[in-house]
């Protein structure tokens, strides 16, 4: 299960909507160890592309080292499918390494009924979880 | 010559939970054979065929080495090593 502060579901799902029909991408930072993924910041998706994403390597050094400083984690990668469901690509099983992240996908297509999805990826494994809201 | 290397969450099973290790190197190539040396294992994590892992970027402070030359890069006294994954998708 994710554990998300009340307002970032809107956040990503709006940038999603003004990049489309680009792909958007970003992260959720939390505090080590907390439970609940709290900081959302936008990233520049390199590959400016409707199909991929990639976060620029300069930027995310940028932002990596400031978690650090900051005593926080990468909780979240999110990124946006702009033709399809919010469910992983192949390219996004490929490319999901770690464990401990929580890969939440928004949809930009209109009218979709589940727009943001929340995955674990393990081993090439999907496994789809629940978002839990917090205030 | 001593180059720290800050190693990502990933990787931090293989250098008993370490986030930061010293190891010796005038390239990066040779930093990544010193910390296989030290640490068995982590060379195949980042790098395959003599390339750097696409899900892998490393860093000599601020560049990434693909702008640079890539594992061959040269390391100056104080230089620092970042490695974290790549992120990227369809």
């Amino acid at each position: 299960m994710l554990s998300l502060r009340v307002g970032l579901l809107e956040a990503m799902l709006e940038q999603a909507r003004r990049d489309h029909p680009l792909e958007t991408c970003g992260i959720i930072a939390a505090p080590l160890g907390g439970k609940v993924a709290e900081r959302l910041i936008a990233m520049e998706n390199a590959s400016r592309s409707p199909t991929f994403f990639s976060f620029d390597p300069r930027q995310q050094l940028r932002v990596w080292r400031e978690l650090d400083e900051r005593d926080e984690e990468c909780r979240v990668i999110y990124h946006s499918h702009t033709a399809s469901v919010a469910y992983p690509s192949a390219d996004d099983v490929r490319y999901a390494g770690d464990p401990s992240v929580h890969y939440v996908i928004v949809s930009t297509l209109p009218d979709i009924e589940v727009p943001i999805r929340s995955f674990r990826i393990i081993d090439h494994k999907v496994t789809e979880e629940s978002i839990y809201i917090v205030r | 010559m001593s180059i720290s290397v800050i190693v990502p969450t990933l990787l931090r099973t293989f250098t008993q939970d370490k986030k930061r290790v010293e190891v010796q190197g005038n390239t990066v190539l040779e930093v990544i054979e010193h910390l296989e040396r030290d640490y068995p294992g982590v060379k195949e994590r980042l790098i395959g065929d003599g390339q750097v892992h696409r899900f892998v970027n490393i860093y000599v402070n601020d560049d990434d080495i693909r702008f640079a030359d890539n594992l061959a890069t040269a390391l100056k006294p104080g230089d620092a090593i970042t490695i974290l994954p790549a992120v990227a998708g369809g």
